[in-house]
């Protein structure tokens, strides 16, 4: 087999690892509170410039400056819920939309103001591995076990802790769930602070891959909202699958095209799974 | 437009402005306000009635696209360009918008597929670089000024004059509508889709109709747009961001209104020109901040943006 398509191949597996965490986190907060929040790149944006400050500028040591990037982001996440979310709990669906696309570009504008449109960038890079005639990004490989093992961690909490139970059943059935004593206010409040802590984790693994300006998150974030639709809601395996099938497209039509038409590829297919199977690709 | 004379009168008015030698300035700012107008007309036919769509920068695009390609590379003038433009993208839209509404994609997910689809266009924009420029941009060959008909470049008052005709053009569309069978189907759909269907309402027949009406208005402000700048590029012409500009105009205006969406470009261009007034230049992060908190404020406070205070008198 051709090398570079080899190369290509594994490249798509390690981006679809990237893009499954933030799918992941937005198929969560879709599934059990109902809302899409169209913002959900920009907070991955805002975590990667906290990265950025804490180890650039303040002089944290890294692994501190990821630690703190969760609970910032996890913040912001349930701030999101509670000032905006919840007064649009009942409102028609164009409204909570069009609300978080609000937030959208309040989160914009504050980068912008804060952080000015320069690309920011870490600075930290480590040395290309090398399998076979492959070489791999070292930095590409770690950030796709720290998803699978973020992704790991997500599915045992859902599988295992009693709040879990409680998110999946929600998802599930948000009449009946409240006559069984769960109280649905506080189980969104959670799935909004996972989501958002997620949405950290996903900031984390990719300040080392991107570089952060205000915009960034309109680069990943049409992509993100594909994949987690196209898994299926509350389908956190479909998630993963469409998310290694997106960065697949994605990695071998830009091997053999250019990457815009990857891209294009990419969104033509979420089109036609959107007409072929609207309930995600793995729905039962 | 109820109230055909004062509506006249203001509009007489409005045409006679370019007459008393206004800044160029002022005159920039009505045409950028009207433009804007006209691509949240569009908007709004759809989205009242439930179709929100977040990929209309798309069919904006589109329609200036084709025309600057068309004038730049064949040499056709932007008269037979912007038609040709609104063409291109109510094929686009039908296109996208048959199998939507045949398979009944709605909600949050037809939300979704014309956001993708909005990208498509942007990505194929910056893909086709040979010709658009990619990401850089292209602007439309310029001729000398005394030929400037035949290539639709005009002074300031001329494009305000074709801008305002344009704009009327938009409103009696609304208007057409709105005395139409089609608004009162499409307020059945928008409320119990099978139950429109059940009374024997062509559900797909309908929604494509304000689907292809709406992205034609659209083209049209793109291909103005395009025309008025003298510059066209993916990202101030497709894509997310514009797309999200469209709508929230429609949306602080109000979309149940016909004047709504006009209300609200007026107020859009008002606050980005306040801001860069006030701030300056070098923060540019301010407009979309302050748009953001306004965004947010409408949907809590007022979903029926300002036009629909005055509902509540009338």
């Amino acid at each position: 087999m051709d090398p570079f398509l080899l190369e290509a191949l594994l490249n798509g597996v390690l981006l679809g690892g990237v893009f499954a965490l933030p799918a992941l986190g937005l198929n969560l907060v879709f599934g059990v509170v109902d809302v899409v929040w169209l913002c959900y790149a920009e907070l991955v944006m805002i975590g990667m410039y906290a990265v950025w400050f804490l180890y650039t500028q303040a002089g944290w040591p890294l692994p501190l400056a990821f630690a703190a990037c969760l609970p910032v982001v996890a913040g912001l996440g349930l701030a999101l819920h509670w000032l905006v979310v919840r007064p649009l709990l009942t409102a028609p669906p164009i409204n909570q939309v069009l609300a978080t696309g609000g937030v959208l570009f309040v989160l914009q504008g504050a980068a912008t103001l804060v952080f000015k449109t320069d690309f920011r960038s870490l600075g930290v890079d480590m040395p290309p591995m090398e399998l076979g005639d492959v070489f791999i990004s070292g930095t590409k490989l770690i950030a796709f076990c720290a998803a699978l093992i973020g992704a790991a961690c997500l599915w045992a909490f859902l599988k295992f802790t009693y709040v879990g139970t409680a998110i999946r059943a929600i998802a599930r059935d948000r009449e009946v769930m409240p006559l069984m004593g769960v109280d649905p206010r506080r189980i969104y409040l959670i799935a909004s602070g996972v989501g958002g802590t997620l949405a950290g984790l996903a900031a984390c693994l990719l300040v080392v891959q991107l570089d952060v300006h205000p915009f960034v998150g309109l680069s990943f974030g049409p992509i993100t909202f594909m994949i987690c639709v196209m898994g299926g809601l509350g389908n956190m395996l479909g998630g993963f699958i469409a998310a290694f099938l997106m960065g697949l497209i994605i990695s071998i039509g830009g091997f053999y095209g250019s990457t815009e038409l990857s891209y294009v590829i990419a969104f033509g297919f979420f089109i036609l799974m959107m007409f072929i199977r609207p309930q995600g690709l793995f729905a039962r | 437009m109820s109230r055909p004379i004062p509506f006249a009168i203001a509009l007489v008015a409005l045409a006679l402005i370019p007459l008393f030698g206004p800044p160029d300035y002022v005159l920039h700012l009505l045409i950028t306000a009207t433009l804007t107008a006209i691509a949240g007309t569009g908007w709004a036919m759809m989205g009242r009635f439930g179709l929100v769509s977040f990929g209309h920068g798309a069919f904006f695009g589109a329609g200036a696209y084709t025309m600057a390609l068309l004038w730049n590379h064949l040499g056709v003038s932007p008269w037979l360009g912007i038609p040709a433009g609104i063409i291109v993208a109510v094929i686009a839209g039908a296109m996208l918008g048959l199998p939507c509404f045949r398979l009944r994609v709605v909600g949050h997910y037809f939300a979704l597929v014309t956001l993708a689809a909005g990208e498509i266009v942007r990505l194929l924009v910056t893909a086709m670089r040979e010709e658009t420029g990619g990401s850089l941009g292209m602007t439309p060959n310029r001729v000398p000024l005394d030929h400037g008909f035949w290539a639709m470049q005009f002074s300031k008052a001329g494009f305000w004059w074709l801008v305002l005709a344009c704009w009327v053009l938009a409103l009696a569309v609304w208007w057409l509508l709105e005395r139409s069978m089609s608004s009162k189907a499409l307020a059945a759909i928008a409320e119990d889709e099978d139950a429109a269907a059940s009374i024997g309402i062509r559900v797909t027949r309908e929604k494509l109709k304000v689907t292809m009406l709406s992205v034609a208005l659209a083209a049209l402000a793109g291909a103005l747009t395009a025309q008025y700048r003298m510059y066209l590029s993916p990202e101030s012409m497709s894509g997310l961001g514009l797309s999200l500009h469209i709508v929230f105009g429609a949306i602080a205006g109000g979309m149940y209104a016909p004047l709504g969406p006009t209300i609200g470009a007026v107020l859009t261009i008002g606050l980005d020109e306040s801001l860069r007034v006030f701030f300056g230049t070098e923060l540019t992060g301010a407009a979309p901040f302050f748009y953001g908190i306004l965004l947010v404020m409408f949907m809590l406070f007022l979903p029926r943006g300002i036009a629909g205070l005055m509902e509540r008198k009338g």
